[in-house]
């Protein structure tokens, strides 16, 4: 991993104007270190060989209190950007991941992605917080103060200055080279340990099952002993992983110590001035500090640099191709063709979706029946503008779908999915999401057709009930009414319904088909259906084969 | 004290010596650093007295070996103290895996949700921290901070007071400070913070309905809003935000100031050696090093509380089901279970899930309960495993109120195949063979056929030796079940319950399995917990359960004759896949 990833300049423009104000203070820091060196270094000299007393010593007293303050100051600054940034840059990167991702669509957000990027949105982000605070301030100091410290000791001794130059690089070097050497080892023994708490997961969760087969306290021991095994094998690593943070600790420490004695011997020979000699000691260790410094942050902020590695990746995925074309004919009357439409995803062997070809009548309820797996759900994708084909088209009229702007499309759908989503908020907020400017009548008309009323009415605040997170509070079979009740809101030409009653016990599932009965009417609908119940409301049933079989 | 990080601290008992050998070479590392620039100081003054080398030759000695020391001696704090806490790890692990077997299943909340229990476990590894990265830090700086001032004192005490005051105040008040500053800003953009993120999440999940009914803009400007809020109300706290660190730069400088301050004086009125001065001076510019790292200590302190507090929360809990101090022998076979005016519940002032049940089962009889969900079936089959204690009424086995056994012999008689059995992320044969570690292929195959799995398993390429993946995650769901079926059979239990075997199946896989269960234990006595009601009529009897009281009971015969519950369920369920197009 780079020490500064070039991407964050160009996704989140305020993190240059931290990086602008950081090197200001960095500087001033570096000019304060010296200040501070050179004011000791001068009145520890003229106590010890002179015979200045305080009031001697009362002007470069203050100046070293107001260098004191100095140093206070620019810490709290410091403080003051980094966190002023973080809250800006996190602010961006957010905004930018939101939009990004929903403009990438459904079919590249599908399964545990959403999932992923939602705790990458939330607790990811706010990782940055060590990388802005802690992280790029030390890595920039690591550049101004070993710099201006060098330039400083040159001027007074060019053998401490040599010795410092030929080792302070050493550092980074060797913090690279012996990183480098025990990181695949160390990625390695990572793993060993995700894997080891995955199995101690997969043994609370299996303890029920443990306790019935009479095997959960046997367990116990294994805990220990896979633990154990783990502790001897990375030990073994960390013996020379921990070597690195050795050499790096020589490296600085032991050069202070040459610098000190060689000093030392020459200001016993008389070739240097004491006050020279302290002032070289005093700034020697504050040219390895920084560097020692960025090490240690590094580590801390690597949660943060790893999530903005994550969210660079997700902004960097280019948009799928979109048509734009906003005249879309009315689909009303509009027939729909599928000619040959052949839809592979990258990560299945066989195509989602082989040269299948349907044609749709006005007005007409087709049900789609097969195994699954088969493509039902793909061809609905593909209606809705989520998938494009790979091959083939599919023609509304005369306007192949492909060229039509997907917003202008969908907005002559509705669809209801296998397991719609409620989103936080009243029942009444999300049936209004079919139609936004929807009167509160027309919301309860909906509701009623949906059979959603049978169950609000029950409620204390009925429609206007609040649900959790997920529609938390509605059943399986609730949940899909109210979905049912956005479509009738929508009242669109044309409708998708995937598999609306799986899952429902048979009480749920009759309300269910009663509500879809309703809505069929007057609409050209595509309906994928498994159960015989839901395939009896269609005009016509399409039994749809799996790829390979159909090939 | 009794706080959750006192607790921890007690648990580290076992290794206690290693993390004092970790902390005494932390010391040693440390105080090299610090000796180090002392030394050095005292050296450059002496040199600059001029005296003959060999006057110096200690000291130069000194300072090359405390160059070298600081290297060597980290390593080594380093390798012991993650030895110890390794040691520790192992032993908490295996700890609160023993206290969660004394709670699972009834006792654990996280059992509810499988995010939860991950996060329970995270929380037990998150602990560690406290030991490696909280308590050896704050002992070395206290140690090596306590000898510098100890130090400083002795050639001035003036000068050491002015390092014990500084030292404190950028050791103990700018952590705490910055925490406190923290706090407040946390409690301030909480709420904000929290409506983002659930938000965010929201749109997310939800990404695909947004987008199909042109939702998305709005509900972007919508999350937008909220962000520049949080972000502002963030931004508000910033000038507070570096306190601390000001604090902490302000003691540092003040300690250096203050070293001259006190020093000067001293060597004109003649009570510190001209020598000593810069070693007064500089001490205190590298004592400062040993508040480095507490800031940091301070931020894991305040995770691992959090970490700790959730494990012990969910350690704590009551113990769902006490075993008797001295167990009563387990009647020998063949084994009658039965219930007497059983009533339950999951917690102490909850409503009651079964409010007097009564049930015989003798040997090879074959029993359904069935009722909608919410009846109490589940409850029933956790008292019987005494998963869960009875309130009211008695469970005995051939007499023996169940109480008195001890709960794993109990459950050698008792078995279960669970709606939600867990399959182990290895393969399909060990998974099988948990039943029985004894058991040879062949009567593994044996339980697979009875199962109706083996054909399948023959088929796969690596037969038994298949993966299962995380959770059964690799295999259908109908598959996990019938391995599940299959290991049960294993186990031989005389008396087997089956807990909704074909729930989240659909109809025709949960009808297929359910016809393979009862043919697979014809003959063993059963209880078949089911809200589905094909296939019944092979059992002996059917006991009907409604809200945690028998509603009504007979056979599959007698009770579709009558009106009732039975009978409602039983024609909803047949109507259902047969409803015409009007």
């Amino acid at each position: 991993m780079k020490p500064l990833d070039p991407r964050l300049l160009r996704h989140a423009r305020t993190t240059r104007v931290f990086l602008a104000a950081s090197a200001v203070l960095g500087t001033a820091t570096a000019g304060l270190v010296i200040a501070q060196a050179t004011l000791l270094a001068d009145m520890i000299s003229r106590t010890f060989l002179g015979s200045a007393d305080l009031g001697d010593l009362r002007t470069p007293m203050l100046l070293l209190l107001a260098v004191v303050a100095g140093r206070g100051a620019v810490a709290w600054l410091q403080e003051v950007a980094a966190h002023r940034s973080a809250a800006a840059v996190k602010s961006q990167l957010r905004g930018r991941l939101l939009e990004h991702a929903t403009r990438l669509g459904p079919r590249w957000l599908s399964g545990e992605r959403s999932g992923e990027l939602a705790t990458l949105a939330t607790r990811g982000v706010d990782a940055l917080d060590g990388y802005f605070a802690r992280y790029l301030p030390q890595l920039i100091l690591a550049v101004t103060v070993p710099l201006a410290v060098g330039a400083r000791i040159l001027l007074g001794d060019w053998l401490s200055a040599v010795i410092i130059a030929v080792t302070v690089p050493l550092i980074p070097v060797f913090a690279i080279l012996v990183g480098l050497a025990t990181q695949w080892k160390m990625n390695r023994q990572w793993r060993t340990l995700s894997l080891l708490s995955a199995h101690f997961l997969d043994v609370v969760a299996g303890l029920p099952t443990l306790k019935v087969f009479g095997r959960a306290k046997a367990q116990a021991r294994g805990i220990r002993e896979v633990t154990g095994r783990y502790r001897k094998a990375t030990m073994s690593t960390l013996r020379i992983a921990f070597v690195s943070a050795m050499v790096l600790e020589l490296l600085s420490t032991l050069s202070v110590a040459l610098v000190a004695v060689s000093i030392g011997l020459r200001l016993v020979e008389g070739g240097m001035a004491f006050e020279t000699a302290l002032l070289i000691l005093i700034l020697a260790p504050e040219a390895y500090f920084p560097l020692r410094q960025v090490g240690a942050q590094y580590h801390a902020s690597v949660e943060g640099l790893t999530a903005a590695g994550r969210i660079f990746e997700v902004l960097e995925t280019p948009l799928p191709e979109a048509g734009t074309d906003t005249r879309v004919p009315d689909v009303r009357g509009a027939t729909i063709r599928l000619d040959g439409v052949t839809v592979a995803y990258p990560e299945r062997d066989a195509p989602a979706l082989d040269a299948f070809s349907l044609t749709i009548h006005p007005g007409e309820t087709v049900a789609l029946t097969g195994p699954s797996g088969s493509g039902k759900s793909t061809l609905l994708n593909v209606l809705l503008g989520f998938a494009r084909p790979d091959a083939g088209r599919v023609l509304v009229d005369w306007a192949d779908l492909a060229d039509l702007d997907p917003d202008a499309w969908r907005r002559h759908l509705a669809w209801v999915p296998q397991r719609p989503h409620l989103f936080a908020g009243t029942i009444a907020a999300n049936i209004r999401l079919g139609d936004p400017d929807a009167t509160d009548e027309a919301v309860r008309d909906a509701a009623r057709a949906a059979n959603v009323l049978e169950f609000a009415d029950d409620l204390p605040r009925g429609l206007d009930t609040p649900l959790g997170e997920r529609g938390a509070g509605l059943s399986a079979g609730q949940r899909q009414r109210v979905a049912l009740a956005r479509a009738f809101l929508r009242d669109a030409p044309l409708l998708l319904l995937d598999e609306p009653t799986s899952g429902l016990d048979a009480e749920s599932e009759a309300a269910v088909i009663e509500a879809v009965r309703r809505l069929t009417a007057d609409r050209t609908v595509v309906l994928v259906a498994h159960r015989p119940a839901l395939a009896a409301l269609a005009d016509r049933v399409v039994h749809v084969e799996p790829a390979e079989v159909a090939a | 004290m009794n706080g959750p990080i006192w607790r921890l601290i007690r648990l580290s008992r076992p290794v206690r010596g290693r993390l004092v050998v970790s902390v005494v070479f932390g010391v040693l590392a440390l105080g090299s650093g610090v000796a180090l620039m002392g030394t050095s100081a005292w050296l450059i003054s002496r040199a600059a007295q001029h005296p003959p080398v060999l006057m110096l030759m200690v000291a130069i000695v000194a300072v090359r070996a405390f160059g070298i020391g600081r290297g060597v001696f980290r390593y080594v704090e380093r390798l012991v103290g993650h030895d110890a806490t390794f040691r520790i790890l192992a032993d908490l692990r295996a700890r609160v895996y023993e206290r969660l077997e004394r709670l699972a299943p009834a006792g654990l909340p996280a059992f509810r949700g499988g995010d939860l229990l991950a996060r329970l476990v995270d929380d037990v590894d998150a602990v560690q921290d406290l030991y490696l990265r909280t308590l050896l830090p704050c002992a070395v700086a206290a140690v090596v901070g306590g000898a510098s001032v100890g130090v400083a004192w002795a050639l001035l005490p003036a000068a050491g007071a002015v390092l014990l005051a500084t030292l404190l105040a950028a050791g103990l008040a700018a952590p705490w400070l910055s925490a406190a500053v923290a706090r407040r800003a946390e409690r301030r953009t909480a709420d904000l913070r929290g409506e983002l993120a659930s938000h965010v999440v929201d749109t997310l999940h939800g990404a695909p309905e947004l987008i199909a009914y042109g939702a998305a803009p709005a509900r972007l400007a919508e999350a937008a809003r909220i962000d520049r809020e949080f972000t502002r109300a963030t931004a508000r706290s910033a000038g507070t935000a570096g306190l601390g660190a000001a604090l902490s730069a302000l003691a540092g400088g003040l300690a250096v100031w203050g070293g001259l301050a006190t020093g000067v004086p001293a060597v004109r009125d003649g009570t510190l050696d001209g020598v000593l001065l810069a070693v007064v001076v500089m001490l205190p510019l590298a004592a400062f090093e040993v508040v480095n790292g507490l800031p940091l200590a301070a931020q894991y302190l305040e995770r691992v509380r959090a970490s700790a507090a959730r494990v012990f929360a969910v350690l704590d809990g009551p113990e769902p089901v006490r075993d008797p101090d001295e167990p009563v022998r387990l009647p020998d076979g063949p084994h009658t279970v039965r219930v007497t005016d059983l009533r339950a519940r999951w917690t102490p002032d909850g409503p009651w899930a079964l409010d007097g049940v009564s049930l015989d089962l003798p040997p090879g009889r074959r029993v359904a309960v069935v009722g909608p969900s919410g009846s109490g079936k589940t409850t029933l089959a956790s008292v019987l495993l005494r998963f869960l204690e009875p309130a009211d009424g008695r469970v005995t086995l051939n007499g023996t109120d169940v109480r008195d056994l001890a709960g794993d012999d109990l459950r050698t008689v008792v078995g279960l195949c669970a709606q939600d059995a867990h399959l182990f992320d290895s393969t399909i044969g060990e998974n099988v063979r948990l039943a029985r570690r004894s058991a040879s292929e062949e009567e593994i195959r044996d339980a697979l056929r009875r199962a109706r799995l083996l054909e399948w398993v023959d088929a796969l390429p690596s037969g038994l030796d298949t993966r299962v993946g995380e959770h059964g995650a690799q295999v259908s769901g109908g598959q996990r079940q019938r391995i599940a079926l299959a290991r049960a059979l294993l186990a031989g239990f005389p008396v087997l319950l089956l807990d909704e075997p074909a729930e989240h199946l659909d109809t025709e896989t949960a009808d297929a399995l359910t016809a393979d269960l009862l043919a697979a234990t014809e003959g063993r006595t059963t209880l078949l917990v089911t809200h589905r009601l094909a296939g019944l009529d092979a059992v002996d009897e059917i006991v009907v359960l409604d809200r945690g009281r028998i509603a009504d009971r007979g056979t599959h015969a007698e009770l579709a004759a009558r009106p009732g519950i039975y009978r409602s369920m039983w024609e909803r369920e047949r109507a259902a896949p047969a409803i015409s197009v009007p």
